[in-house]
């Protein structure tokens, strides 16, 4: 099994199957999982949706070099992140990952230091669509600049 | 030296285009924004002084110093917000 996996794509998702994958391995003690979803305030009251957008070829390339730093960090026996791009409704997964190690703290602290540097270094763009129909680009987040800090 | 320009998100919009080739003689990512922003109008806006935006080339991260050559892939755009 290739221990690290990195996937963007329009489709949904199955997190089961995904954290399933990571749960055989009899080295690891403890798998983590974040899955973020489309929520119905952002930038803006009454999100109706989201169309993300992406830099194909970067964005994987950002988001395997973002898992080879956990690894070096931690003793990240396998992880995985999967990103949605295009329409994305209400509710509806938009981003998972999972790591898989020995114990939970390093599993824990895997799985936030990939989601803070996913949100600040790979070229993903988030378009808010709002109820009556207008949509505007997502301002890039001090607090979310801020969050890597903490990994420094 | 022709370089392929690429533009996302924001700045798509405000540019009218997501790609172009581009032939210039900037050598650095610095001159290249010079010579952009000489086209006025949305590119002196989006691209001004005061304006915060990211430059990768070649899909690697590039700074105003970073060089160019033939045939790079420049790509142009507002700070990421996935996630």
């Amino acid at each position: 099994m290739q221990p690290f996996t990195v996937r963007v794509q329009t489709g949904r998702f199955d997190t089961g199957a995904e954290i399933d994958r990571l749960s055989c391995n009899p080295a690891c003690g403890a798998v983590v999982s974040f899955s973020g979803l489309v929520r119905d305030y952002g930038d803006r009251q009454d999100v109706a949706a989201l169309e993300l957008e992406h830099y194909p070829g970067m964005t994987e390339k950002a988001l395997h070099t973002i898992i080879e730093q956990a690894g070096q960090r931690w003793q990240l026996q396998a992880a995985t992140i999967i990103h949605r791009v295009g329409y994305l409704a209400l509710g509806e997964p938009i981003v998972l990952v999972v790591t898989a190690c020995s114990h939970r703290k390093d599993a824990f602290a895997a799985a936030e230091f990939l989601m803070d540097f996913l949100k600040t270094a790979a070229p993903f763009w988030k378009k808010e669509i709002l109820q009556d129909g207008s949509a505007h680009w997502v301002e890039a987040k001090h607090s979310d600049q801020a969050a890597i800090g903490r990994w420094q | 030296m022709k370089l392929n320009m690429v533009y996302f998100a924001r700045l798509k919009d405000s540019f009218g285009t997501g790609q172009e080739s581009l032939e210039t003689d900037a050598t650095s990512v610095a001159e290249l924004l010079v010579e952009l922003r000489q086209r006025g109008g949305s590119w002196a806006t989006e691209l001004g002084h005061g304006k915060t935006f990211r430059v990768a080339c070649n899909q690697e991260l590039a700074g105003p110093d970073s060089a160019l050559r033939d045939g790079d892939e420049v790509a142009i755009f507002p700070p990421v917000t996935g996630g």
